[in-house]
């Protein structure tokens, strides 16, 4: 089986290939890029990407999948659905499903559906803590051997020291990274950003320090016991400078943010849409600006989703009762190219934030356009102009602070180990 | 001007003008009560549910008096007679009883937002009876009201708030609209009790109480909310009265012809001494009357339009 992409604009970060291109894909993998491939005999089918740029498939170090246990929510099937939409073709999806992801049978049911129904590569993340209750470790070995790229308790932290202490240096038996929700909870329990939204709604806030002083806690355990440490959905500026300074003497420390930390403020909870209701909270104008400064900067490697589906009536209700998350998958890309037109990256650059050096943190090999390399590339149209219509979703989850928003740049076609999984191209 | 709201939410939403009008409007209703026959026949045919999810004393009763003496029929659903307690959501309960036709729906809920949820879902109108620490318009507009009625102004004047200004929605709703008509504004209380950000209001905040009283104009205590968790912002009660309790040596320190306010319910030897709640300066009682008078110019306004 052949397909030959044919005359787009191929950016690759990890290569510098930025060009126009043509790509020939033989099964599973990138076989030829050049300037002009001919020789095509009958049975190779051929995309036309002319006018469109060819990247590498997203990488997303952070989703919900929801499956096992709140298929109400959204499933292996639907999620990988609306992440190809989006343009993702490795997802990662945190343990937090019921029963929690803290054992070899867990991470093998995950695989093998999504193997069976997935439209995309799942990489499961395993917890640390069995049944994300910080008391004790989870099976990490076993759920290595069974597949997880990663370990975190995401939704919160350890809050114990000195058993995240203890995570951080077992890992590295499997080189495996520890991913960290950063939120001390006896400084959080509120459900908005404790800023001027939250003093003038009277919602209780969730203080940046929350955020801050764990992500100071994590990064000190990790340079201690020299492990890698990935920061996850950073909100606060004041992370991004506690990350900054810590890199200057470890390197082992990467992170992430999502789109609607970089795309809105707190002022989105201020008439209670509880759409916008998420952890960490929407925070600040500041926070926001130093959250651009630090992807310019490079103090944050990567934009992951934290693709949160949520079922209608858990966000049909009163604020306070509401579930915290965003369907992210299907507005990651259009969002974030907003980041390019602004002049905070280029286009390479935040590529490269959603391919190579998510696949770096893994340690996986696609993320790149290059000979030999898994053939999991999309086309997209950088400005391609849509309105948000939540009730268009692929995935379960309507839950977006951005229907009806105009956003610019879909993506249009994706491929996964070389075999098409969405198109629209027309 | 003419009325064209068909929710009351917030103060932070209305115009000075609004809200003068409400007062104006008020001051034509007041007379109603002290009649001999305390009725007029304006909101009759007319259906107003209270529906409260917190327990209340005052504002309950206020807006069912309110109704009756403008005709309307009332019912009162609290959440211990309710669905609530068989665990049906609030959407729930409310579309059930919009579906009885009422005109009015009063919520108070522990949760900010409720109303607005509510209003976005039902024609009925909606008044906001206090959601969570977020707002209680209807006490700041009585409030408003008599300070204006006592003070023959509603600007310009040097006015402190003592207490849980943190968990406050009177203090919250108070700030709103007092700020909006140009007074100065002092929030005095415990810093774990002041909320973070609130100089962004143009309030000034002082911790001593005997510094913030001198000179005032309106004092307004609040009580600890208990019931939000009040008594965990501070050591004890005992040290709070010592502290943010209002004594008789605090109003000699404001202005003469000071003013003492109190929503209610009082906690009488811990935020306020009974000497201050029932000596001269005190106008707690007028605010309560004034509530009524208040209130019936709200649903007036809301629900007696098209009669």
């Amino acid at each position: 089986m052949k397909t030959l992409i044919r005359g787009g604009h191929v950016i690759d970060p990890l290569t510098s290939r930025d060009g126009v291109y043509d790509i020939l894909i033989e099964d599973s993998v990138i076989r030829e890029i050049s300037d002009t491939i001919k020789k095509t005999d009958g049975k190779t089918q051929v995309v036309n990407a002319s006018g469109y740029i060819v990247a590498p498939g997203l990488i997303d170090v952070h989703c919900h999948l929801r499956e096992p246990g709140f298929e109400y929510k959204e499933t292996i099937l639907t999620g990988t659905s609306a992440a190809v939409r989006g343009g993702f073709t490795t997802i990662v999806c945190m343990a937090n499903t019921d029963p929690v992801n803290d054992s070899r049978s867990i991470t093998e049911f995950i695989i093998d559906r999504a193997r069976a129904e997935g439209k995309c590569k799942v990489l499961p993340c395993g917890a640390i803590t069995r049944g994300l209750k910080g008391e004790e470790l989870a099976d990490v070995g076993e759920m290595f051997s069974a597949g997880i790229i990663a370990i975190s308790d995401d939704g919160r932290s350890v809050r114990n020291a000195g058993l995240m202490r203890k995570a951080l240096e077992y890992a590295k038996i499997f080189k495996l990274p520890v991913i960290s929700h950063c939120e001390d909870d006896t400084l959080s329990g509120g459900c908005i950003h404790e800023g001027t939204a939250s003093l003038l709604n009277g919602l209780e806030g969730i203080p940046a320090i929350a955020e801050e002083i764990m992500v100071e806690r994590d990064i000190a355990l990790a340079r201690y016991v020299d492990a890698v440490i990935h920061i996850t959905h950073i909100s606060s500026g004041g992370s991004v400078r506690i990350i900054e300074t810590a890199r200057k003497h470890f390197r082992k420390v990467t992170s992430d943010t999502c789109p609607h930390y970089f795309s809105l403020t707190d002022e989105a909870t201020l008439a209670f849409d509880t759409n916008a209701k998420v952890n960490p909270p929407l925070r600040s104008k500041r926070d926001v600006d130093a959250i651009k400064e630090g992807l310019r900067k490079g103090t944050i490697d990567i934009i992951a989703t934290d693709h949160a589906p949520h079922e209608f009536t858990s966000k049909d209700v009163e604020f306070d009762l509401a579930t915290f998350g965003i369907s992210g998958f299907e507005t990651a890309l259009a969002l974030s190219l907003s980041l390019v037109r602004e002049g905070v990256l280029d286009m390479p650059q935040l590529l490269m934030k959603m391919t190579a050096n998510p696949a770096r943190l893994l340690g996986i090999n696609s993320g790149t356009i290059a000979e030999g390399a898994p053939a999991d590339i999309i086309i997209f149209d950088p400005d391609l102009e849509w309105t948000v219509d939540r009730n268009s979703f692929i995935s379960k989850g309507k839950n977006t602070p951005f229907h009806g928003t105009t956003l610019q740049g879909k993506n249009l076609f994706t491929m996964v180990d070389g075999t098409i999984v969405f198109s629209e191209l027309k | 001007m003419n009325w064209k709201r068909k929710d009351l939410l917030d103060i932070r939403d209305l115009s000075n003008e609004e809200i003068l009008f409400i007062l104006d409007t008020a001051e034509s209703f007041k007379d109603i009560s002290k009649r001999e026959i305390k009725k007029v026949p304006t909101l009759r045919g007319k259906t107003v549910i209270t529906l409260f999810y917190e327990s209340s004393t005052r504002t309950r009763t206020s807006f069912e008096i309110a109704a009756k003496r403008l005709s309307a029929d009332t019912i009162n659903i609290s959440s211990s007679t309710s669905s609530a307690t068989k665990g049906e959501s609030l959407k729930d309960t409310a579309r059930n009883l919009e579906s009885m036709r009422p005109d009015a729906i009063v919520i108070r809920h522990s949760m900010p937002g409720a109303p607005h949820m509510l209003a976005g879902i039902l024609d009925s109108s909606i008044i906001n009876g206090g959601d969570g620490s977020h707002e209680h318009p209807t006490q700041a507009l009585l409030d408003l009201y008599t300070i204006r009625e006592k003070k023959g102004r509603t600007d310009g004047l040097s006015i402190v708030i003592v207490g849980d200004i943190a968990h406050s929605r009177v203090a919250r709703s108070n700030i709103f609209s007092l700020k909006s008509f140009g007074n100065d504004v002092i929030c005095c209380g415990p810093p774990t009790m002041i909320p973070p950000y609130i100089e962004t209001l143009g309030v000034r905040v002082e911790y001593d109480l005997q510094k913030a009283v001198r000179k005032a104009d309106v004092i307004m205590m609040l009580r600890i909310q208990k019931e939000r968790g009040g008594t965990k912002y501070i050591p004890s009660t005992k040290e709070y009265s010592t502290l943010y309790g209002l004594t008789k040596k605090h109003v000699a320190m404001a202005a003469d012809d000071v003013i003492i306010m109190h929503p209610g319910p009082m906690n009488r030897g811990i935020e306020i001494m009974d000497d201050v709640a029932d000596g001269p300066s005190s106008v707690i009682l007028d605010q309560v009357e004034n509530g009524v008078a208040v209130r019936m110019a709200i649903l007036y306004l809301l629900i007696g339009g098209e009669a």
